[in-house]
């Protein structure tokens, strides 16, 4: 890098940040330029976060300089860097949900006249700003009322509603579903359009081959290479990232599909709730891995909550060719059914609590004897499990809370193998979850079906569900349109079924 | 490491995580008895350090019963109604002449009832135990004076009024009723599954739900226990009172509150512990015991207890906060 364009509108040189002894960012370098988008790769932990904030004016930089517009930047204060024409978007939700989609947008920032705040003017200019991003949202509903994906653009529209010149999203699509990153995509689009430079934080790799211009890639805190996307290619990018060559994305199934002849572990025939989801009728064979796609709101997730007895259903569900009443979760549990639900932190995981603590949950009954918990036991299974799915910690008794995202997800299947499940329900279970990781979790999901577990994993990435699954279940408004072995699908005979165009 | 981890208890690392858990508030504990006994010498003598024991035990007991509802990110506001409503049970079975073991098992039966109640419209009306026990606490309140027109009723049964006066190997009985308590108390929380669900419904009530842990039962058996709690501390005040009072109890939810939380137990749920709940009794009762034997006046000592509550809660907090 040695000749400087004179579109760079923001530089970093050397920049270092530690936190005591522990450092957090070595020597990164990176420049922005207006009118592109700029993804930065890494690995969870690699340092993009902390980066992020330094940006963003949370945290100081140890060392290093930053030049914003060939001016040095150190801002003290979110304010401040908002006030620099810095926006971010965070990947952690920052609303309020018992109030509005407008008053979350304009928050902090409401019109008001000596403190008063008008209603009428917080309307229309918070409708004003969603209409010009093409988003799909009442701005009077209460944000409470929403799903996660539309929480999520609500937090975009919140990040844009500043007059900025560099928008910084981090993870906007983890928990979008492909039409709403569609939209997303779009915004992105008329910022570069705008000549606004984007700075972008994904761990989808298709996402960020569409849409970058440059890609910086960083590992262990460090700078590693900056790259167009044009003169690279996934599997280099991967390779950059996690410092050795990835051969596959998606590891092979170890041994034989179950054939034909074996009796399936779970039937399930003309299932319905309310609105939620309508007539579905599937069976999984042990051993097997059922993919479920749809897109967000196609009902995939209600279906898993009343197969968990989370949800009233009518139809019949049939465990070993056996009717069973699922009506609460410990039933499900009793019967051999494991859930691993799509929000690890509000339905998964007691965050203050001890590895130890998640890990033996499900299966109190298992590591205590007349009702008094059995330590040994229980540290024993504990660390057994944790070993075995490959947590990275210094112990079981770390707090759940301070593990990284797939840590935390392979702590929430660990507690689910524990209760050693005949049927294990993955929702979203790459979800925020780094490549490195998310490769380890395929690698648990082949291995727990080469033990026997059938297992239906619901996902709306398509590319994981056609690499993992033996057959795909496809739902689109709350309907099943189609289930089919994964050899007779493509990709767009995929996408026809979930977007309800292929009848 | 190449074979299995055997896990021993190992007393010294107990200790550590005891003085890492506990150190601070108990370092309180210590500086307010040295405090009190620089001021006056008897404080320390083993008859005022008992003296303490007996005044801390209706609280110590009611707290008891307050730390599992707080574990489990609940609050229970009727528990002063119900030391009174008990005390009023048990003397009115007595005042018929049904003798002294009818008169407990009823009494405690009451709590527990008064305690489900409160745990049902928690659990299954889906209210804020907030609301419900405050609303209980009026009605439990109000029921106090029904048999007696809110006239004090006396107890006459010897065997009631001796739990409150009378000692076993030279220690008196409430002493031992409330390290028995404790116990109990203890294992059940510490040592059983009950006890470990009580935290992680507390700690994150959906996970606990998700993984098979009946929420609702949880809420209600706790409610339970801690109406159970507020009925024996309600025995134990009749019992040093000779009588059921009208207005026996009132205010005590505030201390109990006060207890569990100096000890460390956190407000929104999930951390916590009995150790905890009983220094902080103590702590309430040596300020209670110490201010009394230097005179100060009531009113100052409502002052000087909530700037002790405040002090430590702030001092526990900015610790924990430190830590993560």
């Amino acid at each position: 890098m040695t000749e400087t364009p004179d579109d760079i509108v923001l530089s970093l040189r050397d920049v270092k940040k530690t936190f005591g002894p522990i450092v957090a960012i070595k020597q990164m370098q990176l420049d922005v330029r207006r009118g592109r988008v700029h993804t930065l790769l890494g690995e969870n932990g690699a340092g993009k976060s902390t980066l992020m904030k330094i940006l963003a004016g949370v945290q100081p930089a140890t060392e290093g300089t930053i030049l914003l517009d060939g001016t040095p930047f150190a801002p003290k204060s979110p304010q401040e860097a908002a006030k620099h024409g810095l926006a971010i978007v965070f990947q952690e939700l920052s609303l309020v949900n018992t109030l509005t989609v407008a008053e979350n947008i304009l928050a902090n920032r409401e019109p008001n006249r000596f403190g008063f705040i008008s209603d009428r003017k917080l309307i229309e200019r918070a409708e004003t700003l969603v209409r010009e991003l093409g988003l799909p949202i009442d701005v009077r509903a209460r944000v409470g009322d929403l799903s996660i994906a539309q929480r999520q653009l609500v937090e975009i529209a919140k990040g844009l509603s500043h007059d900025a010149q560099i928008v910084i999203l981090d993870e906007p699509t983890s928990s979008l579903s492909d039409a709403e990153a569609e939209i997303l995509f779009k915004i992105i689009g008329r910022l570069t359009e705008a000549g606004k430079a984007v700075i972008y934080i994904s761990h989808r790799m298709e996402e960020i081959m569409r849409l970058s211009d440059d890609i910086t890639v960083m590992r262990d805190g460090a700078y590693v290479a900056t790259l167009e996307k044009n003169e690279t290619s996934i599997d280099a990018l991967i390779a950059l990232m996690v410092g050795r060559q990835m051969n596959e994305i998606y590891p092979p199934r170890i041994g034989e599909e179950p054939g034909d002849d074996v009796a399936p572990v779970l039937e399930v025939e003309h299932l319905s709730s309310g609105r939620a989801f309508v007539d579905v009728s599937f069976s999984v064979r042990p051993g097997e891995i059922l993919g479920f796609f749809g897109l967000v709101g196609a009902g995939r997730s209600d279906v898993m909550k009343a197969l968990f007895g989370m949800r009233w259903y009518e139809g019949t569900i049939r465990l070993d060719g056996k009717e069973v009443d699922l009506k609460d979760p410990s039933e499900a549990i009793r019967h051999g059914i494991g859930f691993v639900t799509e929000n690890r932190k509000e339905e998964g995981l007691v965050l203050a609590h001890s590895l130890r603590n998640n890990i033996t949950m499900a299966a109190l009954g298992g590591v205590s004897s007349g009702g008094f918990l059995s330590r040994h036991r229980e540290r024993q299974r504990a660390e057994e499990e944790s070993t075995r799915l490959g947590v990275r910690t210094a112990s079981i008794e770390t707090i759940a809370g301070t593990l990284s995202g797939g840590n935390q997800q392979k702590v929430v299947l660990a507690k689910w193998l524990m209760t050693r499940p005949r049927v294990l329900i993955l929702d979203e279970p790459t979800r925020g979850v780094d490549v490195g990781a998310k490769f380890e979790i395929y690698r648990i999901i082949r291995q727990l079906a080469a033990e026997g577990t059938a297992i239906i994993m619901v996902s709306s990435e398509l590319p994981e569900v056609l690499g993992m699954s033996s057959r795909v279940a496809i739902m689109s408004r709350k309907h099943l349109q189609a289930i089919a072995p994964r050899a007779d699908l493509t990709p767009e005979r995929v996408m026809s079924f979930a977007t309800g165009q292929n009848k | 490491m190449t074979e299995t981890t055997v896990y021993k208890a190992d007393p010294m690392a107990t200790l550590k995580t005891m003085m890492r858990q506990y150190g601070g508030i108990f370092l309180a504990l210590v500086v307010l008895c040295v405090i009190f006994s620089l001021a006056n010498p008897r404080f320390m003598s083993v008859a005022n350090l008992m003296n303490i024991l007996q005044q801390v035990a209706v609280i110590a007991i009611a707290a008891f019963g307050m730390t599992w509802v707080i574990l489990l990110g609940e609050i229970d506001l009727s528990v002063g109604s119900i030391i009174a409503v008990a005390g009023m049970v048990g003397a009115q079975v007595i005042g018929l002449g049904w003798g002294f073991v009818p008169a407990l098992m009823l009494t405690l039966v009451s709590g527990i009832l008064m305690g489900a109640l409160n745990g049902v419209l928690t659990a299954k009306l889906l209210l804020p135990s907030f609301i419900v026990t405050v609303a209980t606490m009026s009605i439990f309140r109000g029921m106090v004076s029904l048999p007696t027109n809110g006239a004090p009723a006396m107890i006459m049964d010897p065997t009631w009024t001796a739990i409150g006066a009378k000692s076993f190997i030279g220690v008196p009985i409430i002493i031992w009723i409330v390290i028995g308590l404790f116990i109990a108390n203890h294992i059940l929380l510490s040592k059983t599954t009950f006890g470990r669900k009580t935290y992680l419904t507390g700690g994150n009530r959906e996970a606990a739900l998700y993984s098979g842990i009946k929420v609702d039962r949880m809420k209600i058996l706790i409610f339970m226990i801690s109406g159970l709690m507020a009925s024996i501390s309600g025995i134990l005040l009749s019992s040093r009172l000779y009588s059921a009072q009208t207005n026996a109890g009132m205010s005590y939810e505030l201390d109990a509150i006060a207890a569990a939380v100096l000890g460390g137990t956190s407000l929104s749920g999930g951390t916590g512990s009995m150790i905890g709940t009983l220094i902080g009794a103590l702590i309430i009762g040596a300020l209670n015991n110490g201010m009394n034997m230097l005179s100060v006046p009531y009113f100052y000592q409502l002052i000087v207890k909530g700037l002790v509550i405040l002090l430590a809660v702030w001092l526990d907090v900015r610790s924990k906060r430190r830590k993560v």
